[in-house]
């Protein structure tokens, strides 16, 4: 029973992770109906980002503050220069960019970064937190990571729910041509999303790195896997984005506690087939069709 | 009802008249503004779907825009607002040339296009759709866009009974009301309505016939109908343009060319 309550535990920690970068590419599909490829790439960048100034500044928060910053300042300079060109032509381009982007960022971070693994500090105490002499498998750290993942969530649910500026977002991904017709400049609602999700891997980024290491591929595995809960949860789903990290992240940690942890890598993937064959619309997608 | 130069937030309505200078205004006085297409051509691609059309649609009237499918009503529409890139030729708001610049800057300048196909998105609440009506306004303080709001609800009593409710809720003809109203949120001087009447039963029709008289007459809005259904379009038009393979081939009067019996017979199909 114990052993339960920890395996649910972490697998909800690394469920939140999965949902993170979810959360990024529904955003970006949502707006533009793109795959951002190097999305991992982002956060991995972002996150030696936030090395380098967490060695200079010896301030682990200032280090957080700014990989967020750079975040966004990517993810915006990644729509303008890259893909913005993109629009209007063949689907495959854009796809062949944001791939080569994902190189581009792999092999930058070789060249300035090197491509030694390196240690990336906890912003809080990794030791298992116990209750009652009890471990939980779970340490305040994982609990910070949970509630940052929870908190800008909720903050861009309600921005995007209660804001005119959410209203414009949302108006411009459902449909362009009125968005367009109604005076909203949806080049910048689009630059905004992808600086939004470039937040969002950075969080992402910063919150796994002490688990994983950091390398040039090292958010590689982590992108497979938030683009299993993103298509789990449905591309065009917020909420299905965060429901699909935290079952993703659940069923991976009991397949690895009860089963074999080599196998979880088989099973995400397994998982990804199954539902791309099953329902590729994902669990929560409503039977919108996609306006042509 | 007001006239229509205010119960809008008071900075569209200094903006609206020429005061500042701002660049995205074209400063015409007064509220209406007579809108001419000045040898358009445009088209899809390898397409010339207007080639060298000329239209002149004064100030507060109604002009029909008739003719066959694919004869370039649509393309003419969606030129003007800026959907489609104008080839050649000059738009003319006013007096002043809008034609290059982008559907968001068009609709600031004052020309608002109602698509066909209606454009009501399904999965946001009629007030949401609503709301989109007025992102085109600068900055102001937020009562002067309650105000608006609450005067198209007057106006709609079916939007205000809905208000809070998904728009996939609404019926065809209060989904077109809507898009006008949406549209009218937008503060326009001109008003391009792209087969309002379509799908919608007789007597829907001819509310939304009846509305768009009404528009006209009571906030001087100029306004520019494609209408498949030439017949109920000519009824209230002062003047009409017939298209035939992205040319003009008649303009006239509307009661002339009502009673042309050639013309209808061979480009308007009654």
């Amino acid at each position: 029973m114990v052993e339960f309550l920890q395996f649910t535990l972490s697998g909800i920690v690394f469920g939140m992770i999965y949902s993170a970068i979810a959360l990024s590419l529904v955003l970006i599909w949502r707006g533009t109906r793109l795959l951002n490829f190097a999305q991992g790439g982002m956060a991995m960048l972002t996150t030696y980002v936030a090395i380098e100034v967490i060695y200079k500044t010896h301030s682990y928060w200032a280090g957080f503050v700014i990989a967020l910053v750079a975040g966004l300042i990517l993810g915006a300079a990644s729509e303008l220069t890259v893909v913005r060109p993109t629009a209007g032509k063949p689907e495959l381009n854009a796809v062949i960019v944001t791939i080569g982007l994902l190189i581009l960022f792999e092999g930058l971070a070789g060249i300035f970064f090197g491509g030694q693994y390196r240690s990336f500090p906890a912003a809080f105490s990794v030791t298992g937190l116990r209750v009652n002499g009890t471990p939980l498998g779970v340490s305040r750290f994982d609990v910070f990571t949970v509630a940052a993942v929870l908190a800008t969530t909720l903050i861009l649910a309600v921005t995007f729910r209660y804001t005119t500026a959410g209203l414009r977002m949302r108006a411009a991904a459902f449909n362009a041509t009125v968005a367009r017709l109604s005076g909203i400049r949806v080049g910048r609602v689009l630059t905004v999303g992808w600086a939004l999700a470039g937040l969002l891997g950075a969080l992402a980024g910063v919150l796994v790195s002490p688990s994983t290491f950091l390398y040039p591929n090292s958010m590689d595995a982590i992108f497979v896997l938030g683009f299993t809960a993103a298509v789990i949860g449905g591309l065009d789903s917020p909420a299905g984005a965060v429901v699909g990290g935290l079952l993703l992240g659940v069923g991976l940690s009991y397949v690895g506690g009860y089963l074999n942890s080599d196998l979880t890598s088989l099973v995400a993937l397994g998982v990804l087939v199954v539902v791309l064959m099953i329902r590729p619309n994902g669990l929560f997608a409503g039977a919108r069709m996609r306006r042509v | 009802m007001s006239s229509g130069t205010n119960g809008s937030g008071p900075a569209v309505g200094s903006d609206r008249d020429g005061a500042a200078g701002g660049s995205d205004r074209d400063g015409a006085a007064g509220r209406s503004a007579s809108l001419a297409v000045d040898g358009l051509v445009a088209g899809y691609g390898e397409v010339i779907a207007l080639d060298g059309v000329t239209v002149m649609a004064g100030a507060g009237s109604i002009t029909a825009v008739l003719g066959a499918h694919g004869a370039g009503k649509t393309t003419l529409l969606r030129a003007v607002s800026g959907m489609i890139k104008a080839r050649r030729g000059r738009i003319l708001l006013a007096d002043h040339d809008v034609a290059g610049r982008s559907p968001e800057q068009i609709v600031r300048a004052g020309i608002a296009h109602v698509p066909e196909g209606q454009g009501v998105i399904p999965e946001l609440t009629v007030e949401e759709n609503l709301r989109i009506g007025m992102m085109s306004w600068r900055r102001g303080p937020r009562a002067g866009r309650v105000a608006a709001l609450e005067e198209e609800y007057a106006r709609f009593k079916p939007l205000a009974d809905r208000r809070r409710k998904p728009a996939s809720t609404l019926s065809g003809g209060e989904r077109q009301m809507l898009v006008i109203a949406r549209a009218l949120l937008a503060r326009p001087r001109v008003l391009l309505l792209d087969e309002p009447s379509l799908g919608l039963a007789p007597r829907v029709m001819a509310q939304v016939m009846d509305l768009i008289v009404q528009l006209s007459r009571e906030r001087g809005l100029t306004i520019l109908l494609v209408e498949q259904n030439a017949r109920s379009a000519l009824a209230i038009a002062d003047h009409g343009v017939v298209l035939n393979l992205g040319r003009v081939v008649a303009s006239a009067d509307a009661a002339i060319l009502a009673t042309d019996v050639a013309l209808r017979h061979h480009y308007l199909g009654f």
